[in-house]
């Protein structure tokens, strides 16, 4: 059983999950945790699946890309170590005229103060561009975050939100 | 039930259409001035953000700082929206201040100034809100819920700088949204 790490990506039409899942299946790959989402017009997959070899999914998916449409990776991977402590969750809102370098700042700093990102989601809508990560912080990081955030994002000239994230548990 | 009453012809003057501003803009970010209740150009400000709010399909708020001025003062009105239990009908109000804030709820919002965007925020259900009416200056508590509750918070949020963007509840609670009025469910 391998454990294997794949991409696609290509421009958005009718049946892109549906032929690259299939093909997986045909192969006994079994898609297990997985993100697909459009991303101005080009649909991208990232996901992680178990069964065959990487040489057999390559095999698998190769077809799909006969047409020049679709690009994708697969690579064996590990499986998951136990999961380690995760910290606080946070979350952080950045929003801002558009200009090369906000998420790199942002993000640096955020790796500086011992915070893991566990999703990042960005938007450019004309000359709004929006960051919303979900972090997770070592316990008592986040005031010394809020402020070196701040600073950072003055510097690049937009505006930040450190908040605390608030489970919906029921 | 109305905790006051009062109506945009209170304020005496006619108001004026005028632009919202979109983010990225240096003024939705600031905290807005107190302002002076009884100054002629805020009660112009006040007739202003009702005359705009009226003409903007879907605008169920708007605050000065949408209009270009860094002040705190916004107008709303909920009447007829689906969502709305306690509604004040269209008002006005100057330096508002929350209270009281319970019953903690998600909700979609969208917002005049961030128009390609709406987001899933955690607002108050029920809220309690001070503040001062235009032209006469007079002190209000304002108790409601619901959708007027949201879309007070939202309002009182731009007077603050904030967006909704700095509130919404994950990396996955932003979308893009296809067409501006989507079933009036946005709160702005």
């Amino acid at each position: 059983m391998h454990e294997l790490a794949i991409t696609v990506i290509g421009p958005d039409r009718t049946g892109i999950v549906a032929d690259v899942a299939e093909a997986l299946s045909g192969v006994g790959a079994n898609l297990s945790d997985s993100t697909m989402t459009r991303l101005r017009g080009h649909f991208a997959m990232t996901l992680i699946c178990t069964g065959p070899s990487a040489e057999a999914v390559e095999k698998a998916l190769a077809p799909l890309t006969s047409d020049g449409g679709l690009l994708f990776t697969v690579r064996a991977v590990q499986p998951e170590a136990d999961a380690a402590a995760r910290g606080e969750p946070y979350l952080v809102s950045v929003h801002g005229a558009d200009r090369l370098g906000i998420v790199a700042a942002v993000t640096r700093v955020v790796a500086g103060a011992g915070g893991n990102i566990t999703d990042l989601t960005t938007r450019l809508t004309g000359p709004l561009y929006v960051l919303v990560a979900e972090v997770d912080l070592p316990a008592g990081a986040a005031a010394g975050l809020q402020e070196q955030l701040a600073r950072a994002a003055d510097e690049v000239g937009v505006d930040v939100t450190l908040r605390r994230a608030e489970p919906e548990i029921l | 039930m109305s905790d006051f009453t009062w109506k945009p012809e209170l304020l005496g003057v006619d108001g004026r259409v005028r632009p919202v501003v979109t983010a990225p803009a240096t003024v939705l970010s600031g905290v807005g001035d107190e302002v002076d209740p009884f100054h002629p150009e805020v009660v112009q400000l006040a007739a202003d953000l009702v005359a705009t709010m009226r003409v903007s399909p879907g605008c169920v708020g708007l605050a000065a700082p949408q209009l270009g001025v860094s002040a705190q003062m916004f107008v709303v009105d909920v009447t007829e929206h689906p969502k709305a239990g306690t509604t004040h009908g269209t008002f006005v109000l100057c330096n508002a201040r929350i209270v009281e804030a319970s019953r903690w709820r998600p909700g979609r919002e969208g917002c005049m100034s961030v128009p390609d965007l709406t987001g899933d925020v955690k607002r108050a259900g029920r809220i309690v809100v001070e503040a001062v009416l235009p032209g006469t200056g007079e002190p209000v508590t304002l108790t409601t819920d619901a959708f007027e509750a949201r879309a007070l918070q939202h309002e009182i949020d731009h007077c603050a700088g904030k967006l909704f963007l700095d509130r919404v509840a994950g990396a996955h609670a932003i979308y893009q949204r296809k067409v501006y009025l989507e079933a009036r469910t946005n709160d702005q």
